[in-house]
């Protein structure tokens, strides 16, 4: 059937070609392709880390590396973020693996929030995007890490396991352990990949959509200024890495506005939240995502309140 | 297979200089490593398929549920960027972006501007002249000869401009940088790349998309070249 398919497409080689000359498309398409090229070393880190996770580490270890009271448990995985140096593309698959090998669900949804945000790679990012406002880093580490832990408490009080349903996967338990590894790679490059295509598109499409004009006039009106540049994360769901150099370039809008940008990005994006429905399935992620949003949204407002 | 496809596409992609059109240099040992995993991968669960053919009681992953092998219908999608990769192989950003995105000048740095590089021309990027002309009012243009190097962008009223476009990750954070054109302004079409040497002018303008500052630039003379292997700044 693939052997088909790539005879077909290499005959209609040219055609294709000459179908895609309209300016907009080559861009849609550029952009797609390179939030893919720019995703994949990230995923597939993720879930090599994710594969070890779910076969070289043993149950008992997280046992023993985690308090046993979930509410403790929490900040420590939270704070734990700071050691995976990526961006959010690799978390998704990781979180599933922890969730998985037996860490209670809120100290790996405070990690999977996070890792992306406070890690050295991206708060250094954020210092040289921002050399005049130094605060912004301590801002944005700390709002971040903030979320994370009050959504990680928050799944504690309200967040209901039936909810998170991981995708069947093979059992690996009786198997060796390097064909295990394999397994375990296939199976979530698979997941997470499907549906980081599925979130490239549509970050594209706001890409070669949105006008910019309209948020220059958004960015005269405080309140909606910072609505408008969370929700601008969400829809651009630019990599982590590389939002602080776009919120520095955003500079029309105030501070604090940015700084929601920066806060709300790495943790509800498009191409995240396809992920996440891939990976934790569909009834968490329509309610995760929004919770994460509007609380990332108040920290962010109410952090930049008080600094500027 | 679509993992052999995927990995292969990414492979190529990096081994020639394709990768830069999408994303910055230094990815490129990280490209490498990925797509040799993502064929490593493939590799071994096509082997591990035969080894579960060849022991016909029914395989360690047989478990009843009627799940397929090669995983689930979205994996299939994995199929789209890498055929757009080896067969569209979609072009660097370009006009169309900077007609579209304002410019990234906005925001006055705070720097000491050091003396241009020497030579005569002398060589600057588009961003570098941009804020040397703005923010440092040309104090280190003057009377130096200036070599850009862009793509010719249509500007708003029809004029033509010079326009690179700057990533920090990948391209769907590209930003273009804009220069206005004066003097022997290049008669090319739209994403043109030329190379231009002139002399810096004390006028500048408001980009209408978002009210950046949109310096000037007096071309002498230009030639038509090549689009660069990194289309980037």
């Amino acid at each position: 059937m693939l052997c088909f398919l790539l005879i077909l497409v290499g005959v209609l080689h040219r055609p294709i070609g000459a179908l895609v000359t309209d300016p907009r498309l080559q861009t849609w398409l550029t952009v797609f392709v390179s939030v893919m090229v720019q995703a994949v070393p990230f995923l597939v880190f993720g879930v090599v880390l994710s594969a070890v996770i779910a076969v070289f580490v043993p149950r008992a270890f997280w046992a023993r590396a985690l308090p046993r009271h979930p509410a403790l448990a929490v900040p420590v995985a939270g704070v734990a973020g700071v050691v995976l140096p990526g961006c959010e593309c690799g978390s998704v698959p990781i979180a599933g693996s922890l969730i998985r090998r037996g860490v209670t669900p809120a100290a790996a949804l405070a990690f999977l929030l996070a890792a992306p945000a406070i890690n050295p790679i991206v708060l250094t990012a954020t210092a040289v995007a921002f050399p005049r406002n130094p605060e912004m880093v301590a801002a944005r580490g700390g709002a971040s890490l903030l979320v994370a832990l009050l959504m990680g408490w928050l799944w504690l009080r309200l967040g209901r396991t039936d909810w998170i349903r991981l995708p069947h996967r093979a059992h690996l338990d009786g198997l060796p352990r390097m064909t295990a590894f394999w397994t375990a790679c296939r199976h979530d490059i698979i997941h997470a990949g499907g549906f980081l295509v599925v979130g490239a598109m549509a970050a594209a499409t706001i890409n070669v959509a949105v006008p910019q004009q309209l948020l220059h006039e958004l960015a005269a009106r405080p309140v909606l200024s910072v609505l408008a540049l969370a929700a601008l994360a969400v829809l651009l769901s630019i990599c982590s890495e590389a939002d602080a150099f776009v919120a520095a370039s955003l500079s029309q809008f105030s501070l604090t506005a940015r700084l929601a940008f920066l806060v709300v990005g790495p943790m509800v994006d498009l191409k995240l939240v396809s992920m996440q429905a891939g990976i934790f399935g569909r009834r968490f992620a329509v309610r995760f995502a929004p919770a994460t949003f509007a609380l990332a949204v108040l920290v962010a407002a109410a952090l930049g309140t008080v600094i500027w | 297979m679509v993992l052999v496809f995927l990995g292969g596409a990414i492979l190529v992609a990096s081994v020639t200089d394709l990768y830069l059109r999408y994303v910055k240099q230094g990815l490129r040992p990280f490209l490498i490593a990925a797509g040799a995993l993502l064929v490593i991968t493939a590799v071994m669960a096509l082997v591990q398929e035969l080894r579960a053919l060849n022991r016909p009681e029914g395989g360690p992953d047989d478990d009843g549920h009627g799940h397929g092998q090669s995983g689930p219908v979205v994996g299939w999608l994995l199929l789209l960027p890498a055929l757009a990769l080896v067969f569209v192989v979609p072009p660097a950003l370009g006009a169309d972006t900077a007609s579209r995105a304002g410019s990234a000048l906005t925001d006055d740095r705070d720097v000491a501007y050091p003396p241009l590089p020497p030579g005569d021309p002398a060589e600057l990027t588009l961003l570098d002249y941009g804020y040397r002309a703005v923010y440092d009012h040309g104090r280190t243009l003057q009377d130096r000869r200036i070599q850009l190097t862009g793509f010719i962008a249509p500007g708003s009223d029809g004029e033509r401009m010079l326009a690179r476009i700057m990533l920090s990750c990948c391209a769907a954070d590209g930003v273009p940088v804009k220069i206005g054109l004066r003097g022997n302004v290049p008669r090319m079409p739209a994403d043109t790349w030329v190379q231009a040497t002139g002399r810096w002018i004390p006028h500048t303008a408001k980009d209408p998309v978002n009210d950046a500052d949109v310096p000037y630039f007096q071309v002498e003379d230009w030639q038509q070249i090549p689009a660069p292997a990194e289309p980037y700044e």
